[in-house]
């Protein structure tokens, strides 16, 4: 500590220590909070449900999504990235996930919502496997810190349905 | 800067940044900002760096008291004769 430059460098080290230790309490501070979302989707319509010229099965549906997920927000939580998946299952493969819909939540308030949709993204079976299939539809989100550890988890909605046949 | 100055130059940063800390945890944890806690903890390292960098006079209020001239010429080093108690103390150092 007897100079100008050693004394600067010996704070700078120990207040960016220090920094280090509240980032990792506030992301402890994080599992104290037991988070109670709540999901629920309606599909409305099956707009076009075909077999394409490949082979595969393809579905467009529109769906209604309400969620609750502001209980996720804590004063560490820099965004929540929730998607939307059908989840079923072939006789070759024992889980298939394909996402219909994502969204980013940047603010808490915005974290209750309801919103209607036809999926965002393609819903294409490897394969013919779809008509009269039963499907889940999963509410995935992954809770992004704005330090430490990031969380993911999800609400599985079961008893959909598709239809016998193509249309 | 003297060597007590040194010892409280180093005490102080310590004490001023952790109490910072704290009360910046504290505080944007009740707010639920993790912006003020950052701003807070940053405003106690800017004041920390203006105490204790530069070299206030209360930081030299213990200076050392070096041996006057005349006294040091009274007592010449030991020369040749002691070298291998001087390469001694020499190492010690």
């Amino acid at each position: 500590m007897h100079s100008f430059g050693y004394r600067a460098n010996a704070l700078f080290t120990f207040a960016v220590t220090i920094l280090a230790f509240m980032c990792a309490i506030a992301s402890f501070s994080d599992t104290l909070n037991s988070p109670t979302p709540t999901a629920h989707v309606q599909v409305l319509s099956i707009n076009r449900f075909q077999k394409r010229p490949d082979g595969d099965d393809e579905v467009s549906m529109t769906f209604n999504i309400s969620a609750n997920l502001r209980s996720l927000f804590t004063w560490n939580t820099k965004q929540v990235f929730v998607f939307l998946a059908a989840e079923y299952e072939t006789s070759k493969n024992s889980l298939n996930q394909v996402s219909l819909w994502d969204y980013i939540i940047l603010e808490k308030e915005d974290a209750y919502f309801r919103i209607r949709s036809t999926n965002k993204y393609r819903f294409i079976d490897q394969g013919s496997n779809l008509r009269g299939k039963d499907f889940n539809l999963t509410l995935h989100w992954h809770v992004m810190p704005k330090t430490g550890k990031m969380f993911a988890d999800k609400i599985v909605m079961t008893g959909y349905r598709l239809p016998e046949v193509y249309r | 800067m003297d060597w007590q100055g040194q010892k409280l130059a180093e005490q102080l940063m310590q004490i001023i940044l952790v109490a910072f800390a704290v009360v910046a945890f504290f505080t944007g944890y009740v707010l639920g900002s993790f912006q003020m806690m950052l701003l807070i903890y940053a405003g106690g390292v800017v004041l920390t760096t203006l105490i204790t960098v530069p070299n206030w006079p209360f930081f030299n209020r213990h200076p050392l008291k070096w041996l006057d001239p005349s006294v040091a010429e009274k007592h010449p080093k030991p020369q040749a004769a002691a070298a291998t108690t001087s390469k001694k103390k020499g190492s010690k150092k």
